[in-house]
């Protein structure tokens, strides 16, 4: 019982955040709400033990693009209320939509086949040791060429970062 | 051991569908109402990572590791991703002085 308890709690703390992300009037505010939603989304990898993707969401998700974010906020000087104005017909447009599409997603999403072969709770295949055997076995191509694709973002965001000479 | 798994509280599978659904309709939301360029990012990651999570969480309840190793590479595509998108945001805000999608809509004509 205590783990959909913790279940609960933590959806509910990832729901409110992701809410106060678009609900926000400064982007900082915002920036730091969705630091809290990627730490609730960390929990969640725990509570699947899946311990090596809440460690690699951490690092990447709450380490990297946080900061990339928050320079970013602060490189553009966003960080002022009211530069950009929307009217109430289209929040109210977008919050129908959203339902909608929830209902929708909820319908097709529960006529699958949700039959479940393990329980999480005692299954090991997110330990770091069973995980990298299927990753440097199965994928080992797909995971070098990652670093290609790594390499490739770092030369393009430098290229793009770069002031021009004139 | 099969009396220890039936005896193991489980969090039914259709709790994580609700969950990653909400989370994914919140992104969605986001990138239809917001007009700072940065929140229609930051949406967007709200969208990938509802989709990790229902990844991941079939793969556990599967037990197939091939969906956390998936997560993984989407980890890898969205952080290089964001770098590359928010680099193009800095170039976008020199020319033209701001990031509201309103005004830069000159690949509408």
């Amino acid at each position: 019982m205590f783990q959909v308890y913790l279940f609960l709690f933590l959806s509910c703390v990832a729901l409110f955040s992701a809410m106060m992300v678009l609900l926000s009037k400064k982007p900082i505010h915002s920036v730091l709400y969705l630091t809290l939603t990627f730490f609730a989304l960390a929990g969640h990898y725990i509570l699947l033990n899946a311990q090596f993707l809440a460690v690699v969401h951490v690092i990447v998700y709450a380490g990297a693009i946080m900061v990339l974010f928050l320079f970013t906020v602060m490189l553009l000087n966003l960080n002022k209320e009211g530069q950009f104005p929307k009217t109430k017909l289209v929040k109210i447009i977008a919050a129908i939509a959203g339902g909608l599409l929830f209902v929708v997603l909820i319908g097709s999403l529960k006529s699958f086949d949700l039959a479940t072969v393990s329980n999480p709770a005692v299954s090991q295949i997110g330990l770091v040791k069973n995980l990298g055997k299927t990753l440097f076995s199965q994928y080992l191509l797909p995971f070098e060429l990652s670093s290609i694709l790594f390499l490739s973002a770092m030369v393009g965001a430098v290229m793009l970062g770069k002031k021009d000479k004139e | 051991m099969e009396t220890t798994v039936t005896q193991l509280q489980m969090i039914p599978l259709v709790y994580y569908i609700i969950f990653c659904t909400a989370l994914f309709t919140i992104g969605v939301v986001g990138v239809l109402v917001k007009r700072n360029a940065l929140a229609i990012f930051m949406s967007v990651e709200l969208m990938l990572n509802s989709a990790n999570l229902l990844l991941a969480a079939f793969s556990a309840y599967r037990n197939d590791p091939s969906g956390q190793v998936f997560v993984f590479f989407i980890m890898v595509v969205a952080a290089a991703e964001i770098a590359i998108g928010l680099a193009l945001l800095v170039v976008v805000y020199r020319s033209s002085r701001t990031i509201d999608i309103n005004i830069l809509n000159r690949l509408k004509w």
